[in-house]
C-alpha cells in the first residue's frame, strides 16, 4: 500500500527516536565493551584486561561479597515486604493507607541516607550501638540493613500487585474443603503470588548488586563489585579496568532481567483470567498481629528518617545536642554547596520534562502506528534494555562515548545535558512500560477514525490521546523527577565542576567526614521529593478533576 | 452500467490463515448492502480492506471509477462507524462530530451550520455539550454515525453498528439508520452477523462463509431462492434432504416420488424446504406426500412449530414445519399422532452443498 503523509511522519519520528536511543544507549554500551578490550593507548589487546583482572584474587572476594549481600538482602527484603503486603491486602487491620504511605518513604530518599542513618544509630557513637553486641555496623551487617530499607518499597509495590489479583474463588474452595489456614496459605496464597514474588526477588537482587552508594558509606573495608568500578575509575583513573568490572557487573543484572522477562510473560495469562476479587474477613488476633507488624516496620522506617532529620538539626552529635541550622550551610563545605541542590532541582525538572515527552511520544508511535512494524518491535526491545544496565555502568559508558573528541556531541560532556540524558536513559524502561500499559487501554480504532476523517494523527494525539493520558503522563514525570533527585550511580562519573548534584554532594560530604551536613543534604532531597509527591496528590484531587470532567457520568 | 464500488478477487491472509478468498462484488450508488455471515467469516476484514485499514494480498478495489486498491485510508473517500463507536471520550458531542470538519479551511459559520444539520438529523440537538459517557448506547451510536457522515463521504462503512445495543433500541435504530441512509442517498456497506437485521435493512445481502462469498441477492431472493445449503440453512429455518434424480422434473426422497418445478441436472441432489412450505393434509396423493409421526409441538403464539419424524428403510429424519393455529385446531394434532404432509413442487429448492447429511 502507498504510504500516507501520516505514515511518512511516523517513519520520520521513529527514525528520530531510534537515532536517539542508539546514541544514548547502544553506542555508549558499545563504547564500554570495546574499551574493556583496549589498553591505555587505545590499542586492541583482546581479553588481556579480563585475564589480568581474573588473575587477581581480591576479585573473587568482591564477587563473593556482592553475591552474599545481594542474596541475603533479597531474602530478608522480600520476606518482610511480603508480610507487609499480606497485611495490606489480606487483613482487616486499621490505618492501611497510612502504612502504605509510610512504606513508600524510602523511595524519596537517596540510598546513601540509609547508610548515614545507620551510622548515627549503630556507629561508633550510635544510639543503639549496644544492640550489636560488639559487632561493627561497618561491613555486611550495615550494608544489608541499609539495602533492605532501600529496596523494601520496590519489592512491596510488586508484591501488593501480585496479591491483589488473587482469586476469591480459590479461597472459597479451600474453605469448603476444610483446608487449614496454614495449608491454604501454602497451597493457594504462595502459588498465586509466585510470579510476583519471583519478580520482586529479581528487582531487589539487581538493585543491590548494582548499588554502590550504600557499600561506599557503610561498607568499611568490605569490597563489592560496584565499589570496585568506583575505585578503578575515581580512585585509580584506570578506565579500562573500570570497563572490565562493569562488563562483569552487567552479567548478573542481565541474567536477572532476562529471567524476570520470561517469568513476566507467564504472569499475563494469570492476570487476564476472570477472577473474583478477594475480600478479607475480620479476624481479631490476626488483624492485631498484622497491625503490630506493620507498626514495627513503620517505626523502623521513621526511625531511620527521623535520625537523619535529628542529626541534621543539632550542633554536634553526640556532644552538643542543641538545635542548629549550621549543617544546612552547605556553602561552607565540600560537595558544591547550595548550588548542588539547585542543580539537582534543575536536572530533575529537565529530566521530568524531556523524559516524559520522549518516553510518551516514542511509546505512542511504538504502540499505535500502523506502519513499519518490525522497526517498532525493535524499538520496544531497545526501550527494555536500560533496565538491565546498572547506572554506574551507563555513566561510565557515557564517559567513553561522549568524552571521545571524535564524537560530534562531545560538547555536551560536563554539562547539564549529559546528566539529563543519562538519567532519562537510566530510568527509561519503567516509564516506557507505564506509558505502553496506559496506551494499550485506549481504543485502537481512534487512529482509524481519525484517518478516515482525513485528520493528521498529531491532531488526534494532541486533542485526544494526550488529554486522556494526563494522569499517566504526570505519573511518569514524577517518577523521573524523584529518581533524578536521588540517583547517585548514574551521575557520579559524569557530573562536572559546574554541575555538582545534591545526591553526589551527600556522597562527597560523607567521604570528607561531614556526616551531619551529608544527612542535611539528604534531607533536602527528601523534603523536595515529599513536597512534589504531596503537591501531585493535591493537584490530581483538585485541578485534574476539572480537566477530566468527561470521566464522570 | 458502472458501479459505485467494485471489489475484484480480493484475497487476504493472516499468516497461514486465509481470511478472504477471491471475494468479488459490486455496490450500486445509493445502495445499502449488508455483509452477513457467522462470526469469524471475514466480514470485518473485508470492510477494513475496503477502508484501507488492512492491506489485501491480491485483488482490486475501484470506487467511482477510481482505483483505490493501494491508497492509504486518508486518501479514500469513506466514513466509518466501528462496533465500539470509538467516540473520543474527552471531547463533547459537538467536538466529536466536528472533528473531521475543522482544518478544512471552512469558516466557523459553515461548520456550525453543518453541526446543527447533523444534530437535527440524529435528533440530539439538546445533547451537543455532553460527553460520550453521559449518553446512552443508542445515542452514542448516533453520534458516531453523525461524526462519520460529517464530511459528507461518498461511502459509509458500518461494522456491526447495532450489536452493542439491547433489542428494543436495536429495532428502533434499524429503521432509523435505513431512513437516514435513503434520505442522504449515501452508498453504504454494513457488516452484521444478525440475519434479521440484514433482511430488514439491506437492499442486497452479501452472504459470507469462511472467507468466501456464498451468494449475493436481495433479501427476498436470498430467502426464497438460496443457492447453497449454507444459504438455506443460515437464513431462516430450513429442512435439508438428500435425494436422487428421477426425471428432469421429479426426484426420489424417502422412497417417494416428488415433482419439482426446478430443472434437475445432477443425479445426487440436496433439497431445501422451508418449514412454512410444509402443509398438513388429509388426502394422500400419489406424489409429493409423506406420512410421519408428530414428535413434538412447540406453541409460539400465532403459530406452532411441529417436529415430524418420517422414516424409510430404517432411516429416520425429523422435519420442522409450521402449524398455523386453525390447522392445528382442525386436525387436533397431538404428540405421537400420525399425519400426512404435502411438499408442493414449488416448495422444493435444489441447492449446492458441501454438507453431508
Ligand atoms: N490481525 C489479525 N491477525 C490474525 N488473524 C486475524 C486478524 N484479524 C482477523 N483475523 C482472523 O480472521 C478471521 C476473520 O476475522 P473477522 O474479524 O473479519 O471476522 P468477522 O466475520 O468480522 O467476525 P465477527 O462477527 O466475530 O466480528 C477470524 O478467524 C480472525 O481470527
Ligand atoms: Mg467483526
Amino acid at each position: 500500500m502507498k504510504k500516507s503523509r501520516d505514515d511518512y511522519l511516523t517513519i520520520f519520528f521513529i527514525a528520530i527516536a531510534a537515532t536517539y536511543i542508539l546514541a544514548t544507549l547502544a553506542l555508549p554500551m558499545y563504547a564500554i565493551l570495546s574499551k574493556s578490550i583496549e589498553n591505555k593507548e587505545g590499542l586492541f589487546i583482546g581479553l588481556s584486561n579480563y585475564k589480568y583482572y581474573f588473575s587477581n584474587p581480591s576479585l573473587f572476594y568482591s564477587i563473593y561479597n556482592s553475591l552474599f549481600v545481594s542474596i541475603i538482602t533479597t531474602i530478608i527484603s522480600v520476606t518482610l515486604s511480603f508480610m507487609f503486603a499480606y497485611a495490606l491486602t489480606r487483613s482487616c487491620m486499621r490505618a492501611k493507607p497510612f502504612f502504605k504511605t509510610m512504606a513508600m518513604i524510602p523511595i524519596l530518599l537517596p540510598s546513601l541516607l540509609a547508610g548515614i542513618a545507620l551510622i548515627y544509630l549503630f556507629g561508633n557513637q550510635g544510639v543503639f550501638k549496644a544492640l550489636l553486641m560488639g559487632r561493627s555496623i561497618y561491613g555486611p551487617i550495615g550494608i544489608i540493613i541499609a539495602e533492605v530499607f532501600y529496596t523494601f518499597p520496590h519489592a512491596l509495590l510488586i508484591i501488593i500487585t501480585a496479591l491483589s489479583i488473587a482469586d476469591a474463588r480459590l479461597y472459597e474452595a479451600a474453605t469448603v474443603l476444610r483446608s487449614s489456614p496454614i495449608r491454604t496459605f501454602f497451597t493457594v496464597t504462595i502459588p498465586s503470588a509466585k510470579y510476583g514474588l519471583m519478580s520482586a526477588c529479581f528487582v531487589v537482587f539487581t538493585l543491590v548488586i548494582t548499588d554502590f552508594g550504600i557499600p561506599k558509606v557503610i561498607g568499611g573495608q568490605y569490597n563489592v563489585l560496584a565499589i570496585d568500578v568506583y575505585k578503578q575509575v575515581i580512585g585509580q583513573q584506570n578506565f579500562e579496568m573500570g570497563a572490565v568490572v562493569s562488563v562483569v557487573l552487567i552479567i548478573p543484572a542481565l541474567l536477572a532481567f532476562i529471567v524476570d522477562r520470561i517469568v513476566q510473560k507467564k504472569q499475563i495469562s494469570i492476570l487476564t483470567a476472570r477472577s473474583v476479587v478477594y475480600e478479607p474477613k475480620k479476624n481479631k488476633t490476626f488483624d492485631l498481629m498484622m497491625f503490630l507488624y506493620c507498626s514495627l516496620i513503620t517505626l523502623f522506617i521513621l526511625t531511620m528518617v527521623g535520625m537523619c532529620l535529628y542529626a541534621s538539626l543539632i550542633k554536634f552529635w553526640p556532644y552538643n545536642l542543641s538545635f542548629s541550622l549550621k549543617n544546612y550551610h552547605f556553602d561552607l563545605m565540600d560537595g558544591g554547596g547550595w548550588d548542588s541542590y539547585y542543580n539537582s532541582i534543575k536536572m530533575a525538572s529537565y529530566t521530568a520534562f524531556f523524559g516524559t515527552i520522549i518516553v510518551f511520544t516514542s511509546a505512542y508511535f511504538i504502540e499505535k502506528a500502523r506502519t513499519i512494524k518490525t522497526a517498532r518491535i525493535m524499538m520496544h526491545l531497545l526501550s527494555m534494555m536500560p533496565m538491565a544496565i546498572p547506572g554506574m555502568v551507563l555513566g561510565l559508558a557515557y564517559i567513553f562515548f561522549f568524552n571521545n573528541p571524535n564524537n560530534p556531541f562531545n560538547f555536551i560532556y560536563g554539562t547539564m545535558a549529559i546528566l539529563v540524558i543519562c538519567t532519562i536513559t537510566h530510568f527509561y524502561t519503567v516509564s516506557h512500560l507505564t506509558a505502553i500499559t496506559a496506551l494499550k487501554q485506549i481504543d485502537y480504532e481512534f487512529e482509524s477514525v481519525s484517518s478516515s476523517l482525513k485528520q493528521p494523527f498529531y491532531k488526534m494525539f494532541f486533542s485526544v490521546t494526550v488529554p486522556i493520558s494526563l494522569p499517566v503522563i504526570f505519573e511518569i514525570g514524577i517518577y523521573f523527577f524523584v529518581n533524578a533527585m536521588t540517583t547517585v550511580s548514574a551521575v557520579v562519573f559524569i557530573y562536572g565542576p559546574k554541575t555538582t548534584l545534591a545526591s553526589v554532594a551527600v556522597l562527597n560530604m560523607d567521604d570528607a567526614g561531614d556526616i551531619a551536613p551529608a544527612a542535611a543534604m539528604g534531607m533536602m532531597i527528601f523534603y523536595t521529593n515529599a513536597f512534589v509527591r504531596i503537591s501531585y496528590v493535591i493537584i490530581t484531587k483538585k485541578v485534574l478533576v476539572k480537566f477530566q470532567q468527561w470521566r464522570t457520568k | 452500467m458502472t458501479h459505485y464500488l467494485t471489489v475484484k478477487n480480493v484475497s487476504k491472509s493472516f499468516g497461514k490463515f486465509q481470511a478472504l478468498q477471491n471475494t468479488s462484488f459490486e455496490v450500486q450508488e445509493g445502495e445499502l448492502v449488508c455483509i452477513l455471515g457467522p462470526s469469524g467469516c471475514g466480514k470485518t476484514t473485508l470492510l477494513r480492506v475496503i477502508a484501507g485499514l488492512e492491506e489485501q494480498n491480491s485483488g482490486q478495489i475501484i470506487q467511482q471509477g477510481r482505483e483505490i486498491t493501494n491508497l492509504p485510508p486518508d486518501q479514500r473517500d469513506f466514513g466509518i462507524v466501528f462496533q465500539s463507536y470509538a467516540l473520543f471520550p474527552n471531547l463533547s458531542v459537538k467536538d466529536n462530530i466536528t472533528f473531521g470538519l475543522k482544518t478544512r479551511k471552512q469558516s466557523n459559520e459553515i461548520i456550525e451550520q453543518r453541526l446543527n444539520e447533523l444534530l437535527s438529523l440524529i435528533g440530539l440537538e439538546s445533547h451537543k455539550n455532553k460527553y460520550p459517557s453521559q449518553l446512552s448506547g443508542g445515542e452514542q451510536q448516533r453520534v458516531a454515525l453523525a461524526r462519520a457522515l460529517a464530511p459528507s463521504p461518498g461511502l459509509l462503512l458500518l461494522d456491526e453498528p447495532l450489536s452493542a445495543l439491547d433489542a428494543k433500541v436495536r429495532q428502533f435504530l434499524r429503521s432509523e439508520i435505513k431512513n437516514l441512509q435513503k434520505k442522504l442517498g449515501v452508498t453504504t456497506v454494513m457488516v452484521t452477523h444478525d440475519q434479521e437485521e440484514a433482511l430488514s435493512m439491506a437492499d442486497r445481502i452479501i452472504l459470507m462463509n469462511k472467507g468466501v462469498i456464498e451468494q449475493i441477492d436481495t433479501p427476498q431472493d436470498l430467502y426464497s431462492k438460496p443457492h447453497t445449503s449454507f444459504a438455506a440453512d443460515f437464513i431462516g429455518k430450513t429442512n435439508l434432504f438428500k435425494a436422487t434424480k428421477n426425471t428432469e422434473h421429479s426426484l426420489m426422497m424417502f422412497g417417494q416420488n416428488f415433482e419439482c418445478h426446478q430443472l434437475l441436472t445432477q443425479n445426487e441432489l440436496m433439497v431445501a424446504v422451508r418449514p412454512e412450505d410444509i402443509k398438513i393434509t388429509d388426502q394422500i396423493t400419489k406424489n409429493n406426500t409423506l406420512s410421519g409421526v408428530v414428535k413434538e409441538i412447540e406453541f409460539l403464539g400465532s403459530y406452532s412449530i411441529g417436529l415430524i419424524e418420517v422414516s424409510h428403510n430404517n432411516q429416520r429424519k425429523s422435519l420442522i414445519c409450521h402449524l398455523p393455529l386453525d390447522n392445528n385446531a382442525r386436525n387436533d394434532l397431538k404428540k405421537n399422532s400420525l399425519v400426512n404432509i404435502l411438499l408442493s413442487p414449488q416448495s422444493l429448492k435444489i441447492v449446492n452443498s458441501d454438507l453431508q447429511i
